[in-house]
């Protein structure tokens, strides 16, 4: 097996917390992010209920640094990639070869709806400033020059599984010996143009989701950043800090089913959890607990239902999808799970799955409902499955 | 890493046997736009029909290239596109706006996600390895490169199909136009360098690969290396880059028989390309290649298509005869809007 990757330090921002701190808290209180729209600006504001960043742009932009008029999925990132970042330790990057790897699936949306407005009525009309970081790729960059990041700056956007995507090539970076230190996750902030993308599709949940419940009825979508620091063996020996966990296993595979829909045997899940396995040298009963892809929808909670059914056969670890409390944060997804799954390795802890009530028929396992602290886990598994039959799976294990 | 075999959809004959060279295609405007094939041999049309045109265009290059290769189970398939889907992103974002929010048909959302492409050439396979696609403005083809060698060197595949697309919409060519990337003037694609001024001509394009780690007996050509840096802060900084790539690939710049350049015809592009030219590449061939394609974020697959064939060939086109030597090793050069700049090493089999 190659050298494996560690993680010095993590940073999150979602419905549930502006830090990693306010995140835990919310996990171990059970308090859900899920919320009715405050903040987006919608026709749909009273509809569906959403995981929003409980914090306006102008907010945002005093926290993040960032002017108000720069998108929302630009500051979220900012402000979980620094927390990241300061989390390590790290004080001075300069003479590190250091990554900035950030996946999103809007980019700046949130400001191009805005323009759009005014220039659809007359194309020399709507502010330029406004689309001038429309594409994904610029988000990362102003997120990049504020954090000073230059030796390698990429954007990944695979839909929902972006973020795991992100973080699998900064590791494979480091491995390749590229890089010395990754911040690598995504973001993503809510727009009008994926919720009412959604909406379309049919998988919105009116009320508060329930993951792999029987009466599930769609998702939340939710909005904020994820990022993990990934650090080679030999660089971590020079931090002072104690190390979150090793990522021992990632693995891409493809369900090729359909456009947006997953295969009703879970092909593409189980392939991408099955590499991860054999990627970290470790049997299905090693996992001690699953972060969830669990999304809410019908056809996800089945599907990934289905390929855990197959893999964990005779030891069905705790499982449980965060969704519940941060709703679907899309390309951001992969990164806060990342974290979350990263803090369940290096603390011992288990989330519960909220609002769980019923148990889906043909499973032969149910998700942890209570929050519960677990010294003995070594080894936590996060799923992430997108659009195209993207599904990836990453592996944190204690160092 | 070795290109077994490469598709190319462009504003020029690029594609399938077509006379590249002997009919160059000429632009007047500000826009060149892409020589679509016959899908029908191509793409089964029941499915062409619900696609739009640059999921056409990526599908197509993307299976033609598997079908030249004789590979229909490759190993790993990543995608570059710095603007995705964006008549699709577009149609949706419209009818969002102009309907305030109602009744909308979910279609062009699905379609508009930026890994479709690669995701569509999966589902068409039934190919269920790695799948990635970089998002990474004029990057994004350079970063799939580098996972796609990445994904060759350590052993997790042995064939890769990587492509690069990008396509310009009324609606992006009207913003971008304001942001005073193009010509006021219209200008033709064979005057643009003779023409300076301000702005450039809009291009676009969707070029595939397939690219081995083993050589076939009958590649195009091999690639050395790839490298891209940001934003570097002034042309010192890019000249040490050079120097450090050449170097980590043991070339010398003399070994290099052709260069080709990002130079796009705008003042302040042209710029970064000439004090190169003039201290680093002073004797070495040089092709503008986006007089040809255009200028948009993906173009260096363009290039990588043009370096591919001109090694396959063995001759450096739009080079006099009496000045041809021949051709062992090609370096592109480019960069878009000075913020991501990447290089690729090409050399003969």
């Amino acid at each position: 097996m190659d050298q494996p990757v560690l993680i010095a330090g993590v940073g999150v921002i979602s419905a549930i917390g502006n830090t990693v701190a306010q995140n835990l808290l919310s996990l171990e209180q059970e308090k859900t992010g899920i919320a009715p729209i405050q903040y987006l600006d919608t026709e749909h504001r009273d509809e569906f209920p959403v995981g929003e960043v409980k914090l306006s742009n102008d907010e945002l932009a005093e926290l993040s640094g960032f002017k108000p008029c720069i998108s929302r999925t630009a500051m979220l990132s900012l402000i979980a990639a620094k927390e990241a970042l300061t989390d390590t330790g790290i004080t001075n990057l300069l003479g590190l070869r250091t990554g900035f790897i950030s996946a999103n699936t809007v980019g700046g949306m949130d400001k191009t709806e805005d323009f759009f407005r005014d220039f659809l009525a007359d194309n020399t009309k709507g502010r330029l400033r406004n689309v001038v970081n429309h594409e994904c790729g610029a988000v990362t960059n102003l997120v990049a020059d504020q954090l000073g990041i230059r030796h390698h700056v990429s954007t990944i956007s695979t839909a929902c599984s972006s973020s795991a995507n992100a973080i699998m090539y900064g590791a494979r970076l480091i491995k390749n010996n590229m890089l010395d230190v990754v911040i690598a996750g995504g973001t993503d902030a809510l727009t009008r143009f994926t919720l009412n993308g959604f909406n379309t599709l049919m998988i919105l949940d009116k009320q508060p989701c329930q993951p792999f419940d029987a009466n599930r009825r769609g998702l939340n979508l939710g909005e904020g950043a994820g990022y993990v620091v990934l650090v080679s063996k030999r660089f971590a020996s020079s931090l002072k800090k104690e190390l979150c966990c090793t990522l021992s296993g990632y693995h891409n595979a493809n369900d090729a089913y359909h456009q947006t829909a997953s295969s009703p045997e879970g092909t593409g899940s189980l392939l991408a959890m099955k590499g991860a396995l054999q990627k970290a040298g470790l049997q299905s009963s090693d996992i001690d607990y699953i972060n969830l892809h669990g999304t809410g929808t019908q056809n996800n909670d089945s599907s990934e239902g289905a390929a855990i059914s197959r893999l964990f056969t005779g030891h069905y670890p705790k499982m449980s999808s965060t969704k519940a409390f941060t709703g679907h944060t899309l390309g951001a997804s992969g990164g806060i799970e990342a974290v979350f799954s990263a803090l369940a390795v290096q603390r011992g802890l288990v989330y519960p799955n909220l609002r769980f009530e019923t148990p889906m028929e043909g499973l032969p396992f149910t998700p942890e409902t209570r929050f519960s602290k677990q010294p003995e886990i070594k080894h936590v598994l996060s799923n992430s499955f997108g659009f195209g039959g993207n599904c990836s799976s990453l592996i944190f294990s204690k160092p | 890493m070795y290109i077994r075999a490469a598709s190319n959809i462009s504003p020029q004959n690029t594609f399938g046997n077509q006379p590249f060279l002997s009919e160059l295609i000429e632009y007047n405007g500000d826009r060149l736009t892409c020589i679509e094939p016959d899908y029908k041999t191509l793409i089964d049309p029941k499915l062409t029909r619900r696609m739009s045109r640059i999921i056409k265009m990526g599908v197509a290059a993307g299976m033609d290239c598997l079908h030249q290769a004789g590979i229909n189970a490759p190993d790993a398939i990543i995608t570059g596109t710095a603007y995705g889907c964006l008549e699709d992103t577009n149609t949706f974002l419209s009818k969002m706006v102009q309907q305030n929010e109602e009744a909308l048909a979910p279609t062009a959302f699905i379609q508009s996600t930026h890994n479709t492409i690669s995701a569509q050439i999966a589902l068409l396979l039934q190919c269920h390895r790695y799948n990635n696609t970089f998002v990474n403005g004029g990057a994004s083809f350079e970063n799939g490169l580098l996972d796609a060698m990445m994904l060759l060197y350590e052993g997790e595949a042995s064939n890769v199909l990587i492509g690069g697309i990008d396509e310009i919409t009324i609606n992006s060519h009207a913003i971008l136009k304001r942001m005073g990337l193009y010509r006021r003037k219209p200008v033709s694609n064979f005057e643009l360098f003779n023409t300076p001024g301000k702005g450039t001509m809009a291009g676009e394009g969707s070029a595939f690969f397939l690219l081995s780690r083993e050589a076939s007996g009958n590649d195009w050509a091999k690639i050395d290396g790839v490298s891209s840096f940001y934003k570097p802060r002034n042309v010192a900084e890019i000249q040490q880059h050079i120097r450090t790539f050449l170097l980590t690939q043991n070339t010398d710049i003399n070994e290099i028989g052709l260069l080709l350049t990002g130079s796009n015809g705008d003042l302040k592009n042209v710029a970064v390309y000439e004090q190169l030219l003039q201290y680093d590449f002073d004797n070495v061939p040089v092709i503008n290649y986006k007089a040809l394609c255009g200028e948009y974020p993906t173009s260096s697959a363009f290039a990588m298509w043009l370096a591919a064939h001109e090694i396959k060939n063995g001759v450096c086109s739009f080079v006099s005869s009496r000045n041809q030597i021949p051709l062992k090793k090609v370096l592109i050069y480019n960069h878009y809007q000075n913020i991501h700049h990447s290089l690729i090493l090409l050399s003969a089999c």
